[in-house]
């Protein structure tokens, strides 16, 4: 696995944990009562699970397994270290944000920044949907 | 393929099947019914039960080995993982209607909260070693 690969995934399992333990305290809040003030966190759950674990754990293998470029490359490492920044910076910004009640300026600047984020991954990983050996 | 990936894998494909069947059920429902008793089984048998278990099927197949002893890290721990999620989206699936119906459905969920809980642990706890270059 590569460098980037492997920082990603692990990213996503924290995400992963992090976003089911929050869906267990709003279970237990609507079970009990207990725990009631994990409700407002419901947007920075959706946004862990949604695009901090699952898009980014299809990213990172992405990333990882399709096929390469001639020489085994990859293709230029900064542009993707800079897509998985802006991927998880949105994440936080706009769960946060939710999460906080924030303004809906920041709420839109983290969407963009997750926004951006895919499109810069999916130009990376574009010419490399290809059939292998070509 | 390992005997518990199918079982992952073929488990995620009933509970897709089973969130599109609640789609159609919440139609065909009289409109006195709560819209919780359904609506929260179904959006969590789509992104957990299938989503998220399909991902857990096919990581525990594929990622790289954890050591030559143990390639898949603990098979015990991962048994125990499908187990725990799918016996906990089951809790939920009977504890989110009988609650919405003032029903005794807490003890149900909080069940599922805690098992869902210890099944997205697990998965974190066996995959991370498995996160690695080469």
């Amino acid at each position: 696995m590569p460098r980037l690969t492997r920082w990603a995934l692990r990213l996503a399992l924290l995400h992963l944990i992090l976003g089911f333990s929050l869906g267990a305290l709003m279970l237990c809040a609507k079970a009990s009562g207990v725990c009631a003030w994990a409700w407002p966190l419901r947007g920075l759950h959706i946004e862990l699970l949604t695009i901090g674990w699952t898009a980014q754990l299809a990213l990172a293998v992405a990333y990882w397994i399709l096929p390469r470029h001639p020489g085994g490359r990859r293709g230029p490492e900064a542009p993707a270290w800079a897509a998985w920044a802006l991927l998880n910076l949105g994440v936080w910004v706009s769960g946060l944000t939710m999460a906080l009640v924030g303004p809906r300026l920041l709420l839109g600047v983290g969407h963009s920044a997750e926004a951006l984020g895919i499109l810069v991954f999916a130009v990376q990983l574009w010419p490399r949907v290809k059939a292998f050996g070509v | 393929m390992p005997t518990l990936a199918r079982w992952y894998i073929k488990t995620s494909f009933a509970w897709l099947a089973l969130a599109l069947l609640l789609g159609v059920v919440s139609v065909i429902l009289p409109a006195s019914w709560p819209s919780a008793a359904f609506a929260p089984v179904q959006m969590h048998a789509f992104v957990v039960g299938w989503i998220t278990q399909l991902i857990f099927g096919v990581v525990y197949w594929m990622f790289p080995k954890a050591s030559t002893e143990h390639p898949r890290g603990s098979e015990g721990l991962a048994a125990a993982t499908y187990v725990l999620l799918n016996a906990g989206l089951a809790a939920r699936a009977v504890g989110e209607p009988m609650a919405a119906l003032g029903g005794p459905g807490a003890l149900w969920l909080i069940g599922s909260a805690l098992m869902q809980w210890l099944a997205g642990l697990g998965f974190v706890l066996n995959t991370w070693p498995r996160v690695k270059g080469g």
